[in-house]
């Protein structure tokens, strides 16, 4: 271990060091003040889940953690941002190269309109400023999954500018309080994706597959307005959302077409920032919440212990959930920027600006896109809220899972049920069933049209709201019959002979006189027991709102 | 670096020649990465000016006319399109495609005594040429005569989806006119282009062709292009810096040469390219990534950027006063020899060289070098016509009356050729050898 009184450089690299070689030492204290204090060397991986920045350690004074997001996503075109060749995840190795990706001397870069397009729409759903003219730039490291040499950017002049994303956070027990927040968005710029490389530790060698090199990007640049890894999860969650709504990118992490780098500092309120360390390639939605607290954290940590904090790049290592410094990258980088000599400014224009007789196939106009823009998350809530009266917590629910909002909208269509009480089954019961068994909306064997029947026949009363769940758990192994089928099959309707269930309430009640008494002396749960007396006798198939009511009137009587 | 690179497509300029029916002869010798002014540092050795065996030269040296294979004190042809401008002057092809980035096609051609033109950037595409300086090259026609080069140019001028610098319009082939009054032209002569290392026998040709168009009737007047003496600064810091930039790819990775060590990507790339690339083309790629450093680029690239728009606006302006088109000097003097030229290193040449062609790059007008006279010592000088952006017919059309005035004398390599016909006649039997 390192000597008691290490400061600076050297720590920060032993102690990462210390994380990722000792796999089976995690209980070592490999992360807090192993240094200097040396007492609080409590396994910090293993506290890990806990943490949130909002802690604040006893006797500490308070810190601010300040978080900015550089986010990459990938542009759903059909074609590469500069050349002709397909975008497609997954295709076999290097079969989608074309000459210029493959960075063949004399071959030129050609923009894609569509990637264009793709960039204003999201500056505008991001109200963002649309610059009338930005630049391409190029930016060259050396790498072997970058075939030019350069990668083409917007450094100097990006295409969109100043905007805002709102989001909002669900505070407090079980969420019922929603604040909106919102982080500035610096600019958006289109830019070049790089191949990927694989590396073959076994036989040493690196084996590189160039289908993403040229891919078009948006890199969104999130201003340091966030705080803590939830408010940053859920700005990138609602930004997945806006751009998956425009239709502009796919935005899955999965299939690496989000990537998320973020800039993360720790302060005392009050005193300037601190030092911040960039964590690059957060490529798991579940991950990126931990990743950002657990650096913010660390970093409270070094500072606690009077060590500083290295102007920095790290990377998350998932399975030990700790953030290490990313060892192949030597200090700090001159990309030595330059223009792109082979692309002329690119010029957008608006219905004002718009040139006479100009070629509608070679311009783009920033007022028809504004015009074409589809419906974005935070218009879409509103509407629910405002048209079916549910709340915003539900409202955010249902756009959070694909194809959950259309399913909805569909049960909805062709039943009479109220839509709280369909809200209630779609995102507790529905989502529950679909949840447990690792399914997504479109594998449900439950379709809206047989959800809505049901809700129909509780909202007749035919059945109870026991039964009706017991009719789904059916409806879910067993396709192709309808719940009507299935209720008359299982005898599930409810009595609607409400005279023989007045007999056998006044029976129960005979039956029980002790509990009568109780009943009368104003004891709440011996009514409970009666209507669960009458149901067990009815097999279930009274309704307990209708006993109780009966019960009641009986007593009285 | 790219020894046994073999492309798999066409440069567009290539293509629409073939679409058209040329014949490819073959592929010529150039400098290497196009860097350079005499074609002397290719891999494939240097590039000899034809003229070094034509009667004029050699009857002006007092050679033996046969036999003698002393030929060590041959010319070299300039460059760096050497190998294209050698093949034209030698008869073996109608015509030659070559890069003009500085001078590179209008040089040779003087010293060769063939038109070497360079079209206004943005005229011809440039998708398939290796790229120097993207924003100054151009593909470069050589041929025999002015109308030889219109007729290329009117295959290859116009727009190319896969170049987005070339202009929208489509272009179409072009029969030039004659030119018979000249008395509407003016002609400009930039007086910082007298510079003292111009030879005497050149200055004395511009003088003369000066004179035979006021004696024609043509205006012809003293103009200024000020910051003429600030360019060839210039154009080395940007056109380092893009060299830097475009020779970022070669890597061996993808396709070339590529290097045997392996221990890493970093050591395989760094050994490639120490191989693959030769001291001249290392020289400038070290300079450009130095100017483009965040400490320098402000200081330099930017400076020369502002520099480069001065140079621009100088043309701009002298065109804007009435005047048509530009004479100037294309060389500082004839071809000289090859043992001569090697005296100074390629960036000394290069930069005395591309004095009179370089600032055409920079404002990416188009310009013709056009042979004049022989010199004293029988070989071919050419002087330089420039003319407005992409008013190439227009230039074409004066360097045509100016060709027909000095009728320039066509290249003797008659024994040369007798020299080769004992050659031809083993040919000659070999091939009815086989056919028995």
């Amino acid at each position: 271990m390192a000597a008691p009184m290490l400061r600076g450089c050297c720590l920060g690299r032993c102690w990462a060091l210390a994380c990722i070689d000792s796999g089976s030492r995690h209980g070592r204290g490999a992360a807090t003040g192993f240094t200097c204090s040396g007492k609080r060397g409590q396994s910090f991986v293993a506290q890990q889940p806990l943490l949130t920045a909002q802690k604040s350690r006893k006797g500490e004074h308070k810190w601010a953690a300040v978080v900015g997001l550089e986010i990459h996503a990938q542009i759903a075109s059909n074609s590469k941002l500069f050349s002709g060749s397909q975008v497609h995840f997954a295709a076999p190795p290097n079969s989608l190269v074309s000459f210029f990706d493959a960075s063949l001397p004399g071959t030129l870069p050609v923009l894609n309109r569509r990637c264009v397009e793709a960039a204003v729409m999201t500056g505008l759903a991001l109200n963002c400023h649309i610059n009338k003219k930005s630049l391409f730039d190029r930016k060259h490291y050396f790498y072997a999954d970058l075939p030019a040499g350069y990668q083409i950017t917007q450094q100097r002049l990006p295409i969109a500018v100043n905007g805002s994303l709102a989001y909002s956070v669900c505070v407090g027990k079980k969420w019922r309080q929603v604040i909106t927040k919102t982080v500035r968005i610096k600019q958006i710029q289109l830019e070049q994706d790089s191949g990927k490389s694989l590396h073959d530790e076994l036989r040493s060698q690196t084996l590189i597959n160039l289908n993403r090199a040229g891919v078009g990007l948006l890199e969104v640049v999130l201003e340091p307005d966030m705080s803590c890894g939830e408010e940053a999860a859920t700005a990138v969650r609602e930004l997945q959302l806006i751009l998956q709504a425009l239709g502009t990118s796919q935005a899955n992490m999965a299939e690496g077409q989000l990537r998320v780098d973020a800039n993360i500092s720790v302060h005392h309120p009050g005193e300037p920032l601190g030092v911040r360390t960039e964590v690059k390639n957060l490529n798991s939605a579940r991950f990126l919440a931990r990743a950002i607290d657990y650096e913010i954290q660390r970093q409270i940590n070094e500072l606690e212990n009077g060590c500083e904090i290295l102007n920095e790049t790290r990377s998350f290592d998932y399975k030990l959930g700790c953030t290490v410094p990313m060892r192949d990258k030597e200090g700090k980088q001159d990309y030595r920027f330059m223009p792109e000599p082979n692309l002329p400014p690119l010029l957008l224009y608006d219905t004002a600006s718009l040139p006479a007789g100009a070629d509608p196939q070679q311009v783009i106009n920033i007022d028809r896109i504004r015009e074409q823009l589809p419906e974005l998350p935070s218009e879409t809530r509103e509407k629910l809220i405002q048209q079916y009266g549910i709340l915003p917590e539900h409202s955010f629910a249902l756009l959070n899972e694909v194809g959950l909002l259309e399913f909805f909208q569909n049960v909805i269509k062709e039943t009479r049920a109220e839509p709280k009480k369909v809200t209630s089954w779609v995102l507790n019961i529905f989502l529950g069933f679909l949840k447990q068994r690792n399914l997504a909306v479109n594998e449900s064997p439950v379709t809206p049209s047989v959800l809505a029947e049901l809700l129909n026949l509780l909202d007749r009363k035919v059945i109870s709201s026991a039964a009706a769940k017991q009719v789904f758990e059916e409806l879910w192994r067993s396709k192709g019959k309808t719940p009507s089928q299935i209720v008359s099959e299982r005898k599930l309707e409810l009595m609607q002979d409400e005279e023989a269930l007045e007999r056998v309430c006044h029976t129960v009640m005979e039956g029980h006189p002790q509990v009568v008494m109780d009943m009368k002396r104003g004891n709440p749960r011996a009514i409970n027991k009666l209507i669960g007396l009458v149901r067990k006798v009815t097999h279930n198939r009274a309704d307990p709102t209708v006993i109780k009511e009966i019960l009641e009137k009986q007593l009285s009587s | 670096m790219l020894k046994g690179y073999v492309p798999p497509y066409n440069a567009t300029v290539v293509q629409r020649l073939l679409d058209q029916g040329a014949v490819l002869m073959g592929k010529t010798n150039l400098d290497e990465f196009a860097m350079g002014s005499g074609s002397t540092d290719g891999v494939f050795g240097p590039v000899k000016n034809p003229w070094s065996y034509s009667k004029q030269y050699r009857e002006k040296r007092k050679q033996k006319p046969h036999g003698e294979n002393e030929d060590s004190n041959w010319l070299i042809t300039g460059g760096s399109s050497g190998g294209s401008a050698a093949a034209v002057s030698a008869f073996t092809c109608f015509a030659a495609l070559g890069s003009d980035t500085g001078g590179s096609t209008r040089n040779p051609a003087a010293h060769c005594g063939i038109v070497g033109f360079k079209p206004s950037y943005g005229l011809v595409s440039r998708h398939g040429l290796i790229p120097l300086v993207n924003s100054m090259d151009v593909p470069g026609i050589l041929t025999r005569c002015v109308d030889d080069a219109a007729t290329v140019l009117g295959v290859l001028a116009g727009h190319d989806p896969k170049d987005s610098t070339t202009i929208q319009d489509p272009g179409k082939p072009f029969m030039l006119s004659s030119l018979t009054d000249v008395s509407k032209l003016c002609i400009g002569i930039p007086k910082e282009y007298l510079v003292p290392e111009l030879s005497s026998e050149v200055r004395s040709f511009w003088s003369k062709a000066a004179n035979l168009f006021e004696s024609e009737g043509a205006k012809v007047i003293e103009v200024s292009l000020p910051h003429t003496s600030y360019s060839i600064v210039c154009y080395h810091v940007l056109c380092t810096s893009e060299v830097a930039s475009n020779m970022a790819r070669f890597d061996g990775l993808e396709y070339g040469h590529r290097c045997d060590i392996d221990v890493s990507t970093e050591a395989m790339y760094a050994a490639t390219r120490r191989e693959g690339f030769n001291d001249v083309v290392r020289g400038r790629i070290l300079t450009g990534n130095f100017f483009l450093l965040k400490e320098n680029y402000a200081n330099y690239f930017i400076k020369a950027q502002k520099v480069r728009r001065l140079i621009a606006n100088d043309f701009v302006n002298v065109f804007n006063s009435g005047v048509d088109v530009l004479l100037t000097p294309t060389t500082l003097s004839e071809a000289v020899p090859y043992l001569e030229f090697i005296k100074e290193d390629n960036r000394t040449r290069s930069a005395q060289d591309d004095i009179f062609t370089q600032a055409v790059n920079m404002a990416g007008l188009p310009a013709v070098s056009v042979p004049v006279a022989l010199s004293n010592q029988g070989l071919p000088v050419g002087l330089q016509f420039i003319g407005r952006a992409f008013c190439d017919q227009q230039l074409l059309t004066v360097a045509k009356w100016f060709e027909k005035q000095v009728q320039f004398p066509v290249i003797q390599l008659q024994e040369l050729m007798d020299d080769c016909s004992s050659v031809f006649e083993i040919e000659k039997l070999a091939s009815v050898s086989l056919k028995q």
